[in-house]
């Protein structure tokens, strides 16, 4: 089993211009930040990047798009990042926003084997506008589609060679589904141990659906809003 | 008036014993401060968090630990984390037992519009619309009117719609109103507000039935 990679330049050396990849975290909160920065560096282009968010202008996928490396953002909620908002305005990115349940659950499905779920959410707005809709019990639902995505990146607490994930506290969010919906799995972990080393009762991913697994350094994990109390 | 503080003070006495409830972004947080002595409720944070606690000191500050917000919080005992799907899961499965969010616009048949005006930059539903379509007990915390007077609580939402039917009371500035077949049923006045006045201030369909007490805050 060789799922141990290097570094996160060679996890990411074959995603090409034009990829779909999935990357996991909640604003700032878990995002692969090594990953990132490889993608930065790589200077691959024309990316369709399925995530929450959008990062902040030097921080998290803003620092993709600043290199204008996206060609299309599918997210939940965007409103935190000025580039990303000058690119929208001059057409030069386009933008999928969708319900942030709908997009766990397309994630969800993904991972599952499941082609479709329904739905309530966007019901009677502009997000059902061309959809499919069908009732059950008297309600109306969505039909909404699994992801289809070349690449998911995930940032995950813990990791063992077989590619065992541990997440913690609110940074774990989207990376177990995204983790489990990519054709390619890529992990970057705070901390890689050997098989054994992980109590198998808390593994939140099995490492069956990761691909590629690497220890990654000097993570910064930036904080969007810091509140505290007196 | 209520000030924002009054709304959520008002809101709080919505909740009971055993409650779980997620609270959204502005003034709902707010009703977080006001929980009644004497009754326990689990705070739900959608980005995977059950039992959400206040914001943490400074030297326990955890970057891992955020809510909806993006703001630092703490646990409580009893806590537990999640992923994302599940977190929709528990909201679309009517496992919450109430949603406060805020609105731009409430219409009289609880039709809801929060996350879009058009012609502004658009940022996203977020979880709204999740949350507005399968939540069991919506009350919306809003102002009654906006910048320039107008009313909020329409016969129809103007703006692009979150939810369908929804809503089942707005705590506003002004008072309190269950949404009904009939449209805003006046339960409740603000502190120094007449039914006239909010009448005036409501354009939606408006009951008022007999003498409509004003609202009693400590």
């Amino acid at each position: 089993m060789k799922k141990i990679v290097k570094n996160a330049e060679e996890a990411v050396q074959d995603i090409q211009d034009g990829a779909t990849i999935m990357l996991g975290g909640f604003g700032l909160c878990g995002i692969p930040e090594n990953c990132i920065s490889a993608l930065v560096k790589k200077g691959v282009k024309n990316l369709t990047c399925i995530s929450n968010n959008a990062g902040v202008d030097d921080f998290g996928i803003g620092l993709m798009l600043q290199q204008k490396q996206v060609k299309k953002m599918i997210s939940s909620y965007v409103g935190e990042n000025a580039e990303f908002e000058r690119q929208l305005l001059s057409g030069e990115l386009e933008v999928d926003l969708i319900p942030q349940g709908t997009l766990a659950t397309r994630c969800m499905a993904a991972g599952y084997g499941m082609p479709a779920v329904f739905t309530l959410a966007g019901f009677g707005t502009e997000v059902a506008e061309g959809k499919e809709v069908r009732e059950f019990n008297g309600k109306k639902y969505l039909l909404e589609y699994a992801f289809d995505s070349d690449f998911a990146i995930v940032k995950a607490w813990k990791g063992d060679t077989h590619g065992n994930l541990i997440f913690k506290a609110t940074a774990r969010n989207f990376n177990p589904l995204m983790a489990m919906a990519g054709k390619i799995t890529i992990a970057e972990v705070e901390e890689l141990v050997p098989a054994g080393e992980l109590n198998p009762n808390e593994i939140h991913t099995p490492g069956i659906y990761v691909h590629r697994i690497f220890q990654g350094a000097n993570y910064e994990k930036r904080i969007e809003q810091l509140t505290t109390r007196k | 008036m209520l000030d924002k503080f009054g709304i959520a003070k008002r809101i709080a006495r919505e909740l009971q014993d055993g409650y779980y409830v997620n609270l959204g972004i502005g003034i709902p947080t707010l009703v977080a401060n006001y929980i009644p002595a004497g009754i326990e409720v689990v705070l739900q944070s959608e980005n995977g968090l059950l039992g959400m606690g206040p914001f943490p000191f400074a030297d326990e500050v955890d970057a891992d630990l955020i809510n909806a917000g993006k703001q630092t919080i703490t646990t409580v005992n009893g806590s537990a984390f999640f992923d994302s799907a599940m977190s929709f899961g528990m909201i679309r499965a009517g496992k919450v037992d109430l949603t406060v969010l805020g609105a731009m616009e409430v219409a009289d048949n609880g039709d809801i519009a929060n996350w879009k005006v058009p012609g502004k930059m658009v940022k996203g539903m977020g979880g709204a619309m999740d949350l507005v379509a399968a939540a069991k007990n919506i009350i919306v915390a809003m102002q009654h009117c906006d910048k320039a007077g107008n009313s909020k609580l329409l016969p129809k939402c103007t703006l692009p719609i979150t939810g369908l039917g929804c809503v089942k009371k707005v705590v506003s500035d002004l008072g309190v109103f269950n949404i009904t077949e009939q449209g805003f049923h006046l339960i409740e006045r603000a502190p120094g507000i007449s039914t006239e006045y909010i009448k005036e201030k409501t354009a939606g369909r408006l009951v008022i039935s007999g003498n409509v007490p004003e609202m009693i805050l400590d």
